[in-house]
């Protein structure tokens, strides 16, 4: 798989929200756009699930323009995203109903992916029934029982509690090392950005356009560690630094 | 802290008041006898009145009377013809309008361009009430079945189609662009996910309109029926039978209360998730 975005714009009636971006990324690649409110990171997003049409520029999967939305990019969005009336179980299995797939191939895919994030236990509750947490984790299960070839999360664990959140990061990057997914991230919150994904960009506002671009070679065997090893906190200052350098005055002190 | 727990346990002290306290949930036992009051009160002040003779019974007539009058109605048969009858008109013209409402309404609510299409002229129609369309529609269709079933189709079409819009107009749009990404074609979206989501408020807005459909099918009666509730109590009036038309009133109005509550019925039995 391969998905190269190409000088990729998109304004909405004279608004430029995305500036000539890009990027591109490989089979089992975890990336991370990380920016503030209006750098366009949800735009770009939905413009790579193919909700909307960009303006100039071109998206393609595997050489081919991306013209609509499809199975083959799976989505997670940050909330509302479950259908309320299907138990975790249907939940999973309504994209590959949506696609007709057999019977006896979707129970025995919905079981497996309810498994992979660790829900089977909780297979015939309905979402009211589970937390925001295990929420997401059907929303990610269902997205990847369709077998996409890239996973795009948008702030899938921002309206989750820090130390949720933390064990969410911890169950991503997991699922990830397991299954050799392809990840594209988009988040506001710069650790998760550098604790999940090996390469990270960050977004300026107005217009969006990617401003700093770094890999990220940190040992990720333990994320506890990691989150405390000066490496990662030096690399989490720098960006923190050339993000608040973004935002307008908003107070008149500079930090050192 | 200590000034809302003072506040409440004074609210407590006050007993009846306490009933009005914005945001108080009486307990369900106090709850059930309000209900039953609500009902019973009214019977109670019926029958002092009648029994004291306050009011000539040839306008106000006892509840016995009217049960009495209810009894002789159900022995000899009309009133069971009667309910089948106006029933009958209910539910045929207002499945038609369901028919209709519901597909147009949730294309409506999803597609801008047919809700800009359609609205105006819908918005229109709304207004113009449905009892003058019975001229034109004894015109058209006679004086048979068809006229009454049209009236109320025509009486409650635009009221669900505008409820059914707004109701599709609450489905999360995150949901709606998750089913486009798990590979969900238009028509799979519409059905699957906008109408499915949108059922419990579809099914709230059927039990509030079917009300609009006993009005209109008395009015239908009073034109031209043989048969129905609605014609009953025209006739009773020209023999001055006031217990008669007490006794429809109550049938009517008995009738519309099992409707709705099968409504509800309905409602908790297909959409657990939504109550």
């Amino acid at each position: 798989m391969e998905l190269i975005v190409e000088n990729l714009s998109k304004r909405f009636g004279e608004k430029l929200i995305l500036d000539h971006l890009s990027f591109s990324m490989h089979s089992g690649d975890f990336m991370a756009l990380v920016g503030s409110s209006g750098s366009g990171k949800s735009t770009i997003l939905r413009l790579i699930a193919g909700l909307d049409q960009p303006s100039s520029g071109s998206i393609t999967v595997d050489g081919t323009p991306v013209s609509g939305p499809g199975p083959d990019r799976g989505m997670v969005f940050q909330k509302y995203s479950l259908y309320p009336w299907l138990n975790a179980a249907e939940n999973v299995a309504f994209g590959m109903r949506l696609q007709r797939m057999k019977a006896a191939q979707i129970k025995e895919r919905t079981a497996y992916f309810l498994e992979v994030v660790g829900l089977s236990d909780a297979a015939t509750k309905l979402p009211r029934e589970l937390s925001g947490g295990m929420q997401q984790r059907v929303a990610i299960a269902r997205a990847l029982a369709t077998n996409p070839s890239i996973l795009l999360l948008d702030e899938p664990f921002g309206a989750l509690d820090l130390q949720i959140r933390e064990s969410m990061q911890d169950f991503l990057l997991k699922l990830w090392q397991r299954t050799g997914l392809t990840v594209l991230l988009i988040t506001h919150d710069v650790e998760e950005a550098l604790v999940l994904a090996q390469r990270v960009h960050v977004l300026a506002p107005n217009p969006g356009r990617i401003i700093r671009s770094l890999d990220i070679d940190l040992d990720k065997t333990n994320l506890d560690q990691l989150r405390l090893s000066s490496a990662f906190l030096s690399m989490r200052r720098s960006l923190s630094a050339t993000m608040r350098e973004l935002e307008p005055a908003l107070c008149l002190v500079k930090p050192c | 802290m200590t000034a809302t727990a003072a506040a409440a346990s004074k609210g407590r002290s006050t007993g009846l008041l306490s009933l009005f306290t914005l945001g108080a949930m009486p307990s369900k036992a106090v709850r059930g006898g309000l209900q039953v009051a609500s009902l019973l009160v009214p019977l109670l002040l019926w029958t002092t009145i009648a029994s004291l003779g306050l009011v000539d019974e040839k306008f106000l007539p006892s509840p016995q009377a009217v049960f009495r009058s209810l009894a002789s109605m159900a022995e000899s048969g009309i009133l069971f013809q009667d309910i089948v009858a106006s029933t009958g008109r209910v539910f045929g013209g207002f499945l038609l309008a369901t028919l209709l409402a519901v597909p147009i309404g949730i294309c409506m609510g999803v597609y801008p361009a047919i809700c800009a299409l359609c609205e105006p002229l819908i918005a229109m129609l709304r207004y113009m009430p449905a009892a003058a369309f019975i001229p034109l529609l004894i015109i058209y269709l006679g004086i048979g079945e068809e006229p009454k079933i049209a009236l109320i189709f025509l009486g409650t079409i635009y009221f669900n189609i505008l409820m059914v819009m707004d109701a599709v107009k609450f489905v999360p749009i995150e949901l709606i662009e998750t089913t486009l990404t798990l590979g969900g074609r238009s028509r799979q979206v519409l059905v699957q996910v906008v109408a499915r989501y949108s059922l419990p408020s579809i099914i709230d807005t059927l039990r509030i309109n079917i009300a609009t459909s006993w009005n209109l099918v008395v009015v239908a009666e009073l034109v031209a029926a043989e048969v129905g509730l609605g014609k009953r109590i025209q006739l009773a009036q020209r023999f001055f039978r006031t217990d008669q038309i007490f006794a429809e009133l109550i049938v009517l109005g008995l009738i519309g209360f099992a409707i709705d509550m099968g409504f509800r019925l309905l409602l908790r039995q297909s959409c657990k998730w939504a109550v």
